[in-house]
């Protein structure tokens, strides 16, 4: 009982660790990257005794030091409570929607299997929305107890922004959800471990490909960057929602993102890049389709799983950061247009045919 | 149970706090707590769906738009005014209290809970049921709801 408490607890330290530690190695890639892509040095400022790191020192020494140290401000004519609550908001959502996602198979030690996922539901994908679905609340709230137009401003924009888009990422999830038959993110992980033709591996991109499109695009907007910053549009709003926010709350906010960003990667990882899958892999070792395996100790077998997953999830993560330095801004009914008019009927669509798909299958499976 | 009297306290608190605010904000922000509560409580109910759905569509969705009106709206309009017929609402209220109250006096609680079915509050029974027995209402219920999204277009193109 005791070890079975501490198991989780571990599991969910683990978690929390790793998703905050890759936010903040994020804003550090984030700046470099940047830099890289502008033709710029980037952030090289701060060092301890010489030494820069290539900015690492800066980002993340240096910049946390900063908020953490500044003024806290609080509107004069705001709302002192909801100012304070809208951070924790915004960052609560998008810590705990790691809790289903899994990242790796099951690992046995000493005879105890170890499902290497915080929390197992069977509905965890709905879970994932449910949460993704609070997070509008640290903006809305945020942006109305700043008592500042703008911020006003960028937080009903971002209300609207979310709501649409989320309408859009559920029903392309849902052609995913039919062809695995399953709202559990374990089984639609292990469902991916099987080989399509005898070799391409059976990811939900090869199965689903208009989905992973939309699903990304969705994703991308949920997590309001870069082309879908309009609730921040430094241009026109100053800062958007967080205009009024200072100090360790800003930064609060800024892990937020970061942190969404990171659950977006995992998610299209999951659900499309086959999760902790490598293809070929299977658990006692490497068996190829023309033949010719190669056996692994178990405990390989698990690290190259967690390792193939980080290692997705890092990937995705950089997707990301290249599209902001890369897209311009939509204009507002821009974002409105794609969402509703493009996004929505194509997903439908991808719905009805998969359906279709699925059942036109059942019938030729069932033909003696 | 000590959970269950935790849980119970926080929705009855938070419920009271949507009408006691004088803010409408407030109120709002105290709504979709109660509503996070509820859908907690339907969590230790075993029932897990009915719970994240209640997130997802009350506290993640309808009260999203609540605050998004508001927002558009000027809180300070909506200040609460003397209301002349507050009495007449005390009175349909008590009422109602009355006319309940029989009914709510006859109804005994049983002792012990009836066991859950099997697979009880899975996404496969619940679908299974609202497509199987209930599927009727179910449709019905739709079509009510595609009325009054066509009956909104409706309004807002007459204003333009």
């Amino acid at each position: 009982m005791m070890i079975d408490i501490g198991i989780i607890a571990a599991k969910a330290f683990l978690v929390l660790f790793m998703v905050l530690n890759l936010a903040g190695v994020l804003g550090w890639i984030e700046r470099k990257g940047s830099a890289l892509i502008q033709d710029r040095i980037g952030a090289n400022r701060a060092s301890i005794f010489g030494f820069a790191g290539m900015g690492l020192v800066n980002t993340l020494i240096a910049d946390p030091i900063k908020f953490l140290t500044k003024e806290d401000f609080i509107p004069p004519k705001g709302d002192r409570f909801l100012h304070t609550l809208a951070p924790c908001l915004a960052l609560f959502p998008a810590l705990v929607t790691f809790a289903v996602i899994p990242f790796g198979d099951v690992l046995v030690v000493a005879g105890r299997e170890i499902v290497l996922q915080v929390a197992n539901v069977n509905i965890g994908i709905l879970y994932i929305f449910a949460m993704a679905s609070l997070s509008v609340y640290g903006i809305v709230i945020g942006a109305w107890a700043s008592n500042n137009k703008f911020s006003l401003l960028g937080g009903v924009r971002g209300a609207a922004q979310m709501v649409s888009y989320e309408i859009a990422m559920g029903l392309s999830v849902l052609g995913v959800l039919m062809i695995f038959g399953t709202l559990e993110l374990q089984e639609i992980v292990r469902a991916q471990g099987g080989l399509l033709g005898g070799w391409l591996p059976a990811w939900g991109i090869f199965l689903q490909p208009v989905a992973f499109l939309l699903f990304f695009t969705a994703a991308v907007a949920e997590t309001k960057r870069i082309p879908f910053d309009l609730p921040e549009g430094e241009s026109e709003l100053v800062a958007g929602y967080h205009v009024e926010y200072s100090g360790a709350k800003f930064l609060m906010f800024f892990t937020g993102e970061f942190a969404e960003i990171v659950t977006a990667g995992a998610l299209v990882t999951t659900l499309f890049f086959g999760g902790w899958q490598v293809p070929y892999l299977m658990r006692d070792g490497f068996h190829l389709p023309w033949g010719g395996t190669l056996l692994l100790p178990h405990l390989v077998v698990v690290l190259l799983q967690v390792g193939a997953f980080a290692v997705k999830v890092i990937f995705f993560c950089w997707v990301q950061i290249l599209l902001r330095w890369t897209l311009p801004r939509f204009r507002y009914d821009q974002v409105m247009r794609l969402g509703w008019k493009m996004l929505l009927p194509v997903a439908l669509l991808n719905v009805v045919v998969t359906a279709v798909w699925i059942v036109l299958g059942e019938r030729a499976s069932l033909r003696p | 149970m000590t959970l269950f009297i935790i849980l119970a306290v926080l929705t009855v608190v938070s419920s009271l706090l949507v009408i006691f605010q004088r803010n409408v904000v407030h109120s709002a922000v105290a709504l979709v707590a109660a509503l996070f509560f509820i859908a907690v409580l339907f969590l230790t109910l075993d029932a897990p769906m009915i719970g994240i759905l209640q997130v997802l569509v009350y506290a993640g969705a309808i009260m999203v738009l609540f605050l998004f009106v508001i927002m558009l709206l000027n809180p300070a309009a909506l200040e609460p005014r003397q209301i002349p017929w507050w009495t007449l609402g005390s009175a349909a209220a008590l009422l109602l209290v009355f006319l309940l109250m029989p009914a709510l006096l006859n109804t005994v609680a049983p002792r012990q809970a009836a066991p859950a079915g099997p697979g009880f509050g899975s996404p496969e029974l619940l679908g299974q049921t609202l497509f199987g027995s209930f599927v009727l209402p179910f449709e019905i219920a739709s079509v009510l709801l595609l009325v009054a999204i066509i009956g909104a277009v409706v309004l807002a193109k007459k204003e333009s």
